[in-house]
């Protein structure tokens, strides 16, 4: 060595630096999960952390994956539009809490060359479509239904999820609730064995396949097909009403869940009874330890007390609905349970 | 001893050299008088802590590599238990009934891989010999870094371009003009996604092109010019020097070259599953959507729903680490005459 | 007559099939290049127009909202690569010198075969590993554990040019060294590696330009982040999942950003394959 010296003096500066850099840094807690309250959990986020400071850091990449990683215990929290079911919760030490944050629409969107209107769908079509019975646009089932509008004679391509979804959850446990083929077919889950179509990752991976593909179909949540401008269906809810999606039928959805919720606040909501309500809503989640240590834990309590107060204002403007004024105690008194020390 | 050795002058005696220089300094001299001296490596101290540091770096390289396999292959074994070897058989991808097989994806790993090497192989092939043989050197080296510049660019851009570009392309063009003229084939059944094997077969075969058609170019190169100058000599043409000398000798060199490119393409992960449709489906059709391995896990493995899943995916990735493993060793074994590894291959 | 006529039209046949053949030469060549003609002018042409200030600084923005910018995938990939290549250059070096000079022998044979075989395991693979060695046990996805599963996939390559170069290196260099009485590790430390230090930084370039575009082993280590971090026991971002992410959703303003990002990284790629290849050239040049 020639000079020690010169090693040393920049080791120490470089070391400094770091450390200072790093003690710096705001708090951050990591979760991952559910595609389907992405677009309103990005916002929440993003506004929370100008305002607090605290960096919530939210990976979309499905409710499977959102149970998963929590039950590993790589990410603080998960998110899931399907509840978790006993199996899986009997996994967990300690338990988890379900937090419901929205009510979200699962609307049936599609790119028909020609067609900027709203169809009218019925579970039967719905179910057909995506057994593989119903195979082109301009089949009568469909065009029975909607006379004013021009199908073309396009074959239909369905999209599914090809990731693990809390999205087709809900939208299998519809269609299992409207088609007794569909039930014993296929079944219900956050991952089925699609009988025809093509897969895509995320609400935003489908929705990007029916962007680029004439004559493809698939479910996504409200705000994906709104924001991307792409057309949805109305869909004949159990009371025989063409209903279309929007906050305010999708809390019409809600309102007979709430009398008979849960003490879990696992429920499903769709196919529910009402006039206006739309038949393929659902809750969406959080999923949480019951008990969260430390600087993370009080912190995330905060955002959690927020979310279903505060943050409930800027739902609607996503068209996501916001959660019943009954609940809302009812889930504080929830979120209380959770041990910070 | 022969009549010249005889008339020179004799050295003296190696016993007329000073003792000193003849005997073994204490420090060479090897442990309990027997033996040969030892060496300066084991000796002198900087040397011999230099040569430990280097080989533990060579045994954890070695380590690594087993780490490797061992680590996956624990993940995989709970599935390989309850399915057994069968598991690469069967086509049930359930995880609702916990029922998993690896067979589609399996499929498409191969199809796809094959359908590169399929469209790229003559193609590379063809540059080989058209940037050694027929192209002034010049010119050919700048052609050539051309070509290899195409195996630098990042897969995931490729799946951008393809999602964008080629898939689009194909679902309003070529597929169904391939429909047209070809529909009463298998293989070109169905609807025209633009997405599916087709894509992600024609992505493939362009990200391999160069690696083929660099061992290619190597392959010739090492054929000795008197080789050509022989053929050129006797009258041939220069194509009909081509396959004479340059062709005809390196068969075994060129199936390397095509075998390393389907062990290129048998482990691409990105640009496939952005093109390949998410399909867990077998179908002869091109057109049809499909699910190779690497693919499966990209998407699958952050969300297994429980464990049994977890462990089928990385069974399915034993299974590719697997065949990709045969198919790169056959490679080289077809090509390990040709000077290996140079540090302009890109991969 | 009859003879000369028939070598002359058999002459012909020869003849067409030649230009025939170089015809089709000429355009499999084309064939070859026109790929990456398309490929890199509409990287080119979809991303330069869409870079930016913003995308250099900003962090992402909320779903469905324009404008944000990939500042913290370009600072986590430049990370990422950085604690990959702490990682994975004294490695890959220490093995490619000890198969260069210490390089016959069983240990040597099975270690060409072991870096041959890392070269060639599928990165997704490389990306389970990590994940069941570092992401499961640590109960976290970390950068450390990015970096790790980068430089699982940058030590072979690493290792192979190395050993190359060294190669390279005359023998009459180390004699003289030696004679001079160096010991030997200084012969390799000080004269050899210094000597080749230009080959071994191409070799350390071309595994950056590699694991600079790796996505799959990232997506189950680093898995991602919103937000600005450099913390190494946190998720970060980078720039190849995040093109990933951006390029699979289906809003414009996401697209034309990930074009963006494409670009950038086509960019440093191809830069760092250029300089690679031209300082070997003067690197042979020498030695030739």
């Amino acid at each position: 060595m020639n000079n020690p010296l010169k090693i040393v003096f920049p080791a120490i500066a470089i070391l400094t630096f770091a450390i200072a850099a790093h003690a710096a840094e705001p708090l951050q807690l990591n979760g991952a999960g559910a595609t389907f309250p992405f677009p309103l959990y990005s916002k929440w986020f993003s506004d929370y952390s100008k305002a607090t400071g605290v960096n919530i850091n939210y990976q979309s990449i499905g409710s499977g994956g959102g149970i998963r990683q929590l039950l590993d215990k790589t990410v603080d929290f998960g998110a899931s539009d399907a509840p978790m079911n006993d199996e899986q919760l009997a996994k967990a030490t300690p338990s988890i809490i379900h937090i419901p944050t929205v009510l979200g629409a699962v609307v049936l969107t599609y790119n028909i060359p020609g067609v900027t209107q709203s169809l009218d769908l019925t579970p039967e079509v719905i179910a057909g479509i995506y057994l593989g019975k119903i195979t082109k646009w301009n089949d009568p089932a469909i065009a029975g239904m909607n006379k004013g509008v021009v199908l073309p004679d396009l074959p239909i391509l369905a999209a599914y999820r090809s990731d693990g979804s809390g999205t087709t959850a809900v939208f299998t446990d519809y269609l299992a609730k409207v088609s007794p083929d569909w039930k014993s077919t296929v079944g219900n889950g956050t991952s089925v064995k699609w009988p025809v179509g093509l897969g895509g990752k995320g609400n935003e991976g489908v929705t990007g396949l029916i962007k680029q593909s004439p004559g493809s179909i698939g479910y996504v949540e409200l705000v994906y097909a709104e924001s991307n401008k792409l057309p949805f269906a109305k869909v004949k809810n159990s009371s025989g009403k063409f209903v279309t999606p929007s906050p305010a039928t999708i809390t019409a959805a809600a309102a007979g869940a709430v009398k008979e919720m849960p003490a879990d606040f696992r429920v499903s909501i769709t196919n529910a009874p009402g006039k206006e309500a739309y038949p393929i809503s659902s809750f969406t989640y959080l999923l949480v330890y019951r008990q969260m240590p430390g600087e993370k834990g009080a912190a995330f309590v905060k955002f959690l007390n927020w979310a279903v107060t505060d943050g409930q204002k800027t739902a609607s403007t996503l068209s996501y609905a916001p959660l019943p004024k009954p609940l809302i105690t009812k889930i504080q008194a929830r979120i209380k349970e959770i041990k910070t020390n | 001893m022969d009549i010249r050795e005889a008339q020179l002058p004799r050295p003296a005696a190696a016993s007329a050299m000073p003792k000193e220089v003849l005997r073994v300094p204490r420090r060479f001299r090897p442990r309990n008088g027997k033996g040969p001296p030892k060496q300066i490596k084991d000796v002198h101290y900087g040397d011999r802590n230099f040569y430990y540091l280097l080989r533990f770096g060579a045994f954890a390289t070695i380590a690594l590599l087993l780490a490797i396999g061992i680590q996956v292959g624990c993940l995989a074994w709970p599935a390989f238990q309850k399915f057994g070897f069968g598991f690469i058989f069967e086509t049930d991808w359930d995880p609702v009934n916990q029922m998993f097989g690896a067979l589609p994806f399996l499929h498409g790993t191969v199809v796809s891989a094959l359908l590169a090497v399929f469209i790229a192989a003559p193609i590379s092939v063809g540059v080989a010999l058209f940037l050694n043989e027929v192209v002034p050197r010049r010119i050919a080296s700048v052609i050539g870094f051309l070509v290899e510049m195409l195996a630098a660019i990042p897969s995931v851009v490729y799946g951008l371009w393809g999602i964008f570009v080629l898939a689009p392309f194909l679902r309003t063009t070529v597929q169904p003009w391939l429909a047209t003229h070809f529909g009463f084939l298998p293989f070109f059944k169905g609807p025209a996604y633009g997405v599916g094997m087709l894509a992600a077969g024609l992505i493939l075969a362009i990200m391999i092109a160069p690696t083929i058609a660099a061992i290619s170019r190597e392959v010739f190169k090492a054929i000795p010019d008197t080789q050509r100058e022989a053929a050129l000599g006797l009258g041939a043409t220069r194509w009909e020097m081509i396959q004479l000398a340059v062709v005809k000798s390196s068969t075994t060199g060129i199936l390397g070259a095509v075998v390393l490119g389907l062990g290129r393409a048998l482990g691409e992960t990105m640009a496939v599953t952005m093109v390949i449709g998410n399909r867990h489906d077998m179908s002869l059709s091109l057109f049809a959507p499909a699910q190779t391995m690497a693919s499966l896990i990209a998407n699958e493995y952050t969300e297994a729903t429980g464990d049994l899943h977890l462990s089928a995916l990385a069974a399915v990735g034993i299974v590719l680490f697997g065949v990709s493993f045969v198919i790169n060793f056959l490679a080289r074994l077809l090509v390990w005459n040709v000077e290996r590894g140079k540090p302009r291959e890109a991969r | 007559m009859i003879v000369r006529d028939t070598l002359a039209s058999h002459d012909f046949r020869r003849k067409i099939t030649h230009h025939v053949a170089m015809v089709t030469l000429f355009l499999m060549a084309c064939a070859a290049i026109l790929p990456l003609g398309f490929v890199f002018f509409y990287v080119v042409e979809q991303g330069a127009p869409a870079i930016n200030w913003d995308f250099f600084t900003k962090l992402p923005a909320p779903v469905g909202e324009t404008g944000g910018g990939f500042a913290n995938a370009l600072a986590g990939s430049a990370l990422l690569i950085f604690m990959a290549s702490l990682i994975g250059i004294p490695w890959g070096v220490s093995a490619g010198v000890y198969l260069s000079e210490y390089g016959r022998g069983r240990v040597a044979k099975i270690l060409r075969f072991s870096i041959d075989i890392l070269a060639s395991v599928p990165s997704i693979i490389v990306g389970i590993f990590t994940y069941a060695m570092l992401v499961m046990p640590l109960k976290r996805f970390s950068a450390i554990a990015g970096a790790v599963s980068l430089a699982v996939i940058m030590i072979p390559v690493i290792a192979r040019t190395t050993e190359e170069l060294l190669k390279l290196v005359p023998s009459h260099i180390r004699e003289a060294g030696l004679g001079l009485g160096l010991p030997r590790w200084k012969v390799t430390l000080r004269i050899v590696l210094r000597g080749s230090m230009n080959g071994i930084m191409t070799g350390v370039m071309l595994a950056i330009a590699r694991v600079a575009g790796e996505t799959a082993p990232l997506l189950f280590t680093a898995l991602s982040n919103r937000f600005w971090s450099l913390k190494i026991d946190q998720p970060i971002a980078s720039l190849p999942v995040q093109i990933y992410n951006y390029a699979i959703s289906p809003y414009e303003d996401w697209h034309r950003q990930a074009w963006a990002a494409a670009f950038v990284l086509v960019v440093l790629v191809l830069s760092l394959n250029l300089t690679t290849r031209l300082i070997l050239r003067r690197v042979d040049g020498k030695t030739r």
